[in-house]
């Protein structure tokens, strides 16, 4: 266990508390202390992973704790970034906890030293992992914006007013934000295969290879891909797209995690520990 | 010890341990609560007779300061008086004048609090907690007004100013910290705020208005004021009145037939027919959804018997509320304002007692205490330090500078507290008293 991670992990941690705070007393110095202690263990987390890149010379992404720790990282920024941009102020209560998750599992996980492979490295693996991570991350929380529409569209319905209906944004605004996270997810997502095909191609001389990740990637790529396609031309907004969303970051977390653990392929490693 | 020309007759008949220096705050009014409507209506002043009131009442040797609140709801006079009881009577007399009602006819109606009673009374009018409609928005403005009004005719002094100026600053607290007024309580605004929660920004959303009546028209007075760019229908089965509440709303009549294809544009619909049956029905909203490419459609329906088949609740994205949902909500959010209430009484004691221990402060004798500490403690730290700094001094040197410092300082405040005590006849001696402890910023502690 590699306890420099911890003040990143309490930071996030502290953070998810501080958003649960905000949920139940609405006090927006909550909010936005939780913002700055997000903000505060991304910094801490940067500095170590450019510790870890002036030692090492490559992005740490050769185990799931490596892994799962840059993930961790990616998310954190992608947060950041689009948090001021968009008028959630809930999305924190969604998006702390994961933080934390993705971080503590990280911390939990061993670091196995995997020689790196000589072939794993270089310009476009960095870009193909960058990209596909932040990809993911705008994906996840399209989910948690998809998950927090169903739960205001149900109280909507069903006439509850209570607790989640006073906290929760207008439908509209949930909507909005969940299919720009999916658009620009996709395009991330795609770029990352396209990046992937090319480093493919340098490294093995061909774009496809038919690899257990790669077949799953292409589905979740697929699933995103009909989201977008059905809300443009037959309107799929709303209680659709949300659990659209939602079903594609379950493809999207099956293809990070479980084909490494249930199938073998050339990404395996990755994920090994 | 009290050097008060012209003060003395003033001060001599009040009880001994009474400070004579500071005025008493006091309120005197009348509210829904303790008087029926037609008492309060022949009560009501109008800005004329306030500004005019003001003007008069504060002539009157026994009121030091005035501020005359009037609204539909209440007639409040705010006063401050080193006589409070003669001031109560003269109020009294001045509004059976003004208004020419008998003194016998509102008596039993007026309630008057002093000291903090009436401070905290303020706070509570200010901050809607004593209105009639708990948390209703309009009284803060009401309060400014009366109180520009009292200020623009030298009403006030330093003691009202201050404290309406508090109660501004207690009534933003309480509508930022607690839920008071948060949430609609009428129909009509409950069916917008939902509304607010379906589509987020209501500026360019279409309205179809079917029907007509009180409520409905309401609602869409409501929404007209957010709406900016977006359409207005309104369709009637007698197509003339259609014309004319649409002209009234500046919107677009519609002839009850197209009702099923404005669904395809319109986002907001209200309905208050007198029709027995129907008037939407699902198969006509499921085509109209895929027409709008699934946009969201919010159908408020205000009429009895219902005009919109409850069914229409089960398509995606097509929400209905019906009268009884409505008054759920209401009921709903009535009942979180009162618990809300519980907290702002909190902010108002801790407001209260914070402007009790300003008030006290503008006694004079607490202020001339503190100044002199505060001179002292300059004189006692200087006078260490230059003794520190000096060679082995006598103990006689010392205690001849000792002196020394104690006679600057007396000598400095003998001029100012001589002023304090006494700063004229005709003088506000709280607004000096003030300046004073601004000027040697001495703290309320």
């Amino acid at each position: 266990m590699n306890y420099n991670l911890l003040p990143v992990i309490c930071c996030y941690l502290a953070a998810s508390g501080l958003y649960a705070g905000f949920l139940f007393f609405q006090r927006s110095k909550y909010n936005k202390s939780a913002y700055v202690l997000v903000l505060a263990g991304f910094v801490i987390h940067t500095v170590l992973l450019g510790f870890d890149y002036a030692n090492t010379r490559t992005l740490p992404v050769h185990n799931l704790h490596q892994n799962l720790w840059f993930a961790g990282w990616i998310l954190a920024a992608v947060f950041l970034a689009v948090r001021p941009r968009i008028r959630i102020n809930i999305l924190g209560v969604f998006a702390a906890p994961l933080l934390t998750l993705v971080t503590a599992a990280a911390f939990f996980i061993p670091n196995t030293q995997i020689q790196p492979h000589p072939e794993l490295t270089g310009f476009w693996l960095i870009i193909h992992v960058v990209v596909i991570f932040a990809g993911e991350a705008c994906l996840a929380l399209a989910c948690g914006t998809g998950i927090l529409y169903l739960i205001q569209e149900r109280n909507i319905k069903g006439k509850k007013h209570r607790f989640f209906f006073r906290r929760l944004p207008s439908l509209e605004l949930l909507d909005n934000a969940g299919y720009t996270f999916v658009a620009i997810g996709f395009t991330a997502l795609s770029a990352g295969l396209i990046t992937g095909s090319i480093y493919a191609h340098q490294v093995w001389g061909r774009f496809w290879s038919g690899d257990p990740k790669e077949v799953w990637s292409g589905i979740t790529w697929l699933i995103y891909a009909a989201l977008l396609h059905e809300r443009l031309v037959a309107g799929w907004r709303g209680r659709r797209a949300a659990i659209l969303a939602i079903i594609g970051f379950a493809a999207m977390l099956f293809t990070f995690l479980g084909v490494n653990f249930l199938m073998e392929g050339h990404h395996d490693e990755f994920t090994r520990w | 010890m009290m050097n008060l020309p012209g003060g003395k007759s003033r001060t001599a008949d009040l009880p001994r341990n009474a400070a004579p220096e500071l005025p008493e705050i006091g309120i005197l009014g009348i509210n829904h609560n303790s008087a029926p409507v037609d008492l309060r209506e022949s009560l009501a002043f109008s800005d004329q007779e306030s500004r005019a009131s003001v003007r008069e009442l504060k002539k009157q040797p026994e009121i030091s300061e005035i501020l005359i609140l009037s609204t539909c709801n209440r007639v409040e006079m705010l006063f401050t008086s080193h006589d409070p009881g003669g001031a109560i009577k003269a109020i009294k007399s001045h509004i059976a004048e003004i208004k020419s009602v008998e003194e016998s006819r509102f008596e039993g109606a007026l309630y008057t609090y002093l000291g903090s009673e009436a401070v905290k009374h303020l706070f509570r009018v200010a901050s809607s907690l004593d209105s009639m409609v708990l948390g209703e928005p309009q009284i803060l403005g009401q309060v400014k007004t009366a109180y520009r009004s009292a200020v623009d005719n030298r009403g006030t002094g330093v003691i009202l100013n201050r404290l309406v100026h508090k109660s501004f600053s207690v009534a933003k607290r309480i509508r930022t910290e607690t839920g008071i007024g948060d949430r609609a309580v009428s129909i009509s605004y409950a069916a917008v705020e939902l509304a607010r929660k379906i589509f987020g920004r209501l500026e360019d959303k279409a309205v179809l208005l079917v029907g007509a009546g009180e409520m409905a028209e309401l609602a869409v007075e409501h929404l007209n004021r957010i709406r900016s760019t977006g359409a207005l229908y309104v369709a009637n089965r007698t197509f003339e009145v259609g014309v004319d509440l649409a002209r009234r709303f500046s919107g677009t009549a519609i002839r009850f037939e197209e009702i099923e294809e404005t669904l395809k544009h319109a986002d907001i619909i209200i309905s208050s027919t007198g029709s027995a049956d129907f008037v939407i029905f699902r198969d006509q909203v499921k085509p109209a959804m895929r027409h709008r490419k699934q946009r969201p459609l919010f159908f408020i329906d205000i009429a009895v018997p219902r005009d919109i088949d409850p069914a229409v609740n089960k398509i995606d994205n097509a929400y209905i509320y019906d009268i009884d949902d409505l008054q759920d909500v209401i009921e709903d959010n009535i009942e979180s304002r009162r618990s809300e209430s519980a907290r702002a009484e909190r902010i108002i004691d801790e407001a209260a007692v914070r402007f009790a221990q300003w008030y006290e402060s503008l006694d004079v004798v607490p202020t001339i205490k503190q100044l002199r500490a505060k001179l002292a403690a300059i004189a006692e730290a200087e006078l260490k330090k230059t003794i520190q700094a000096m060679d082995h001094p006598s103990a006689k040197d010392v205690e001849a500078m000792e002196r020394m410092s104690e006679a600057v300082v007396k000598k400095i405040m003998h001029d100012p507290v001589r002023f304090l005590k006494n700063p004229g006849t005709h003088r506000d001696k709280s607004l000096y008293i003030d300046l004073a402890r601004k000027l040697f910023n001495l703290e309320d502690d």
